[in-house]
């Protein structure tokens, strides 16, 4: 596979990779994708009081563009709030990363990821 | 090899052994005649087609050389015994059988001649790999009139047990084919365990774009021609032969019926040497395929915990190929390992690691230090860890 610069400097020097405290209420936690297809991505987000995301981690079972993809999300969502972060779309990413038509899912499944991490977060929060 | 990098996918593809380019070399240029023609370059043509035709039957143990002929490589030689075995064949029966672990041109032929209303059986296979004999037999019905099965796997490497299956096939008196194109000049192969078997020669230290298909004398195996011409290679095969590739195959059998020995012992001792080092360094890898019966060369692993791409992508000096559906256009996770039961995300997790001719120890180990310490590096990231 033929990647990218962008690609491959979050392969080889991923920023944010590890875990947040999922005990702790401000953070919002996801896991989405599935081992039998390949790609599973772990992502978490810590939202400080004025409600912007002050720090995003990952984890990342998958292939070079599926790492890529989530490494990048967590650098683009730190510092916005979550309606900002929500508005990623899967192809700014797909875009930046100049992923191969093949790889569009693994920037589908990082769009994913941020989203269902803040519904974690607000339903933690919700009470 | 091209600087810097490290061939390991030896079960793709092999370099041209030089001793085999120069055999080749004066038939380009100088001796270039046709070799149906009837004049003197035309027979020094020939005369070094027969020489080669005699290479290949010497490895292979066929009794006559007139058993071999020449096609493009061993996709031409399934297509040609399993479409040419069915047409001839069809007014005595129309079941054919195969297994679960072919390579895509014998099951994608297998599957075209369904839809011609031919009634396919695709034998699984036991966990180790080797075809489930059981099966095989119960399958074997009035109706059978061919049995195809591969001599070794291409992707795990797995030895079947020619033999035996010979045997269940004579007693049914349904002709047995082996593709042979990973078998050939690794491991003793026997044509007279067999009726029809595919060779290749690119496997083998060969030429690219030649191949060969034995076919029984005695008693002579019927088939019917893909394609229509000059009836050359006995009407089996018609068109001018490529002399160049011809003389390539048999010196490349050649070499390979000399140093067959020598080669595999070498390739065992760097099997062992790398298994017990990734199996020191790292838990939870698993072997795919057999432990013991298979091809010392080829070695396949699954890395719990991580993507065979990503680890791919880890090592781009080092050439190997994945289970991963990520590394297939299909973007579907190798059949092989599905067909012996591998876990899906164990599939995707898969490496295949291919020694051969000019690996050398130190390549080894680089590798597997290589492997250890990306293997590390990905579980590290890895939610699944």
């Amino acid at each position: 596979m033929e990647y990218s610069k962008e690609v491959m400097e979050r392969y080889n020097n991923p920023k944010n990779v590890g875990v947040l405290d999922d005990n702790d209420k401000n953070v919002g936690t996801s896991v989405v994708g599935a081992p039998s297809c390949g790609d599973v991505i772990k992502l978490q987000l810590k939202v400080d009081e004025n409600g912007k995301i002050s720090e995003a981690k990952f984890k990342a079972f998958g292939c070079g563009a599926a790492i890529a993809s989530s490494a990048l999300i967590t650098e683009w969502v730190q510092g916005k709030s979550l309606e900002e972060a929500e508005g990623i779309k899967n192809r700014e990413v797909a875009e930046y990363l100049s992923l191969p038509p093949v790889k569009a899912h693994c920037s589908v499944l990082a769009e994913e990821a941020v989203r269902k991490a803040i519904k974690n977060y607000q339903d933690k929060n919700k009470a | 090899m091209s600087s810097g990098v490290i061939y390991m996918d030896y079960q793709a593809t092999t370099p041209c052994d030089r001793r085999v380019l120069e055999e080749m070399l004066p038939f380009f240029l100088e001796d270039f005649g046709n070799p149906h023609s009837k004049h003197i370059m035309g027979r020094k043509a020939k005369d070094a087609i027969e020489d080669a035709r005699k290479k290949i039957a010497d490895l292979i143990k066929a009794s006559d050389p007139k058993e071999i002929i020449f096609t493009s490589g061993a996709t031409e030689s399934n297509n040609l015994t399993i479409q040419g075995v069915a047409r001839f064949h069809k007014t005595k029966g129309r079941r054919i059988i195969t297994s679960a672990i072919e390579h895509k041109c014998v099951l994608e032929t297998f599957q075209a001649l369904k839809r011609d209303g031919f009634d396919v059986v695709v034998v699984p296979v036991l966990q180790n790999g080797i075809v489930d004999m059981q099966v095989l037999e119960d399958s074997i019905n009035d109706e059978t009139i061919l049995v195809s099965i591969m001599t070794v796997n291409n992707e795990i490497g797995v030895i079947q047990p020619i033999e035996q299956i010979s045997e269940i096939c004579r007693k049914n008196n349904v002709l047995f084919h082996s593709d042979a194109a990973q078998a050939v000049g690794k491991i003793n192969v026997d044509a007279s365990q067999v009726d029809l078997m595919s060779i290749s020669s690119h496997k083998i230290y060969g030429p690219k774009g030649v191949g060969a298909l034995y076919i029984r004398l005695n008693p002579r195996v019927q088939l019917s021609p893909l394609f229509y011409g000059g009836g050359q290679e006995q009407g089996l095969r018609s068109g001018t032969l490529p002399t160049p590739l011809c003389v390539g195959l048999g010196k490349a059998c050649a070499i390979a019926q000399e140093e067959m020995r020598s080669e595999s012992k070498r390739l065992a001792e760097f099997r062992d040497y790398f298994l017990k080092k990734i199996f020191d360094n790292l838990g939870k890898v698993h072997l795919n395929g057999d432990a013991k019966c298979c091809i010392p060369g080829c070695i396949n692993l699954s890395f719990e915990g991580i993507e065979g791409e990503g680890i791919m992508l880890g090592m781009p000096d080092i050439c190997m190929s994945s289970g991963s559906a990520c590394t297939s256009d299909l973007l579907q996770p190798s059949y092989v390992l599905k067909a012996i039961s591998v876990r899906e995300d164990l599939a995707h997790s898969s490496l295949r690691i291919g020694f051969g001719r000019f690996t050398t120890f130190d390549e080894v180990d680089y590798a597997s230090s290589k492997i250890i310490e990306v293997v590390n590096r990905l579980r590290a990231m890895s939610p699944l860890w």
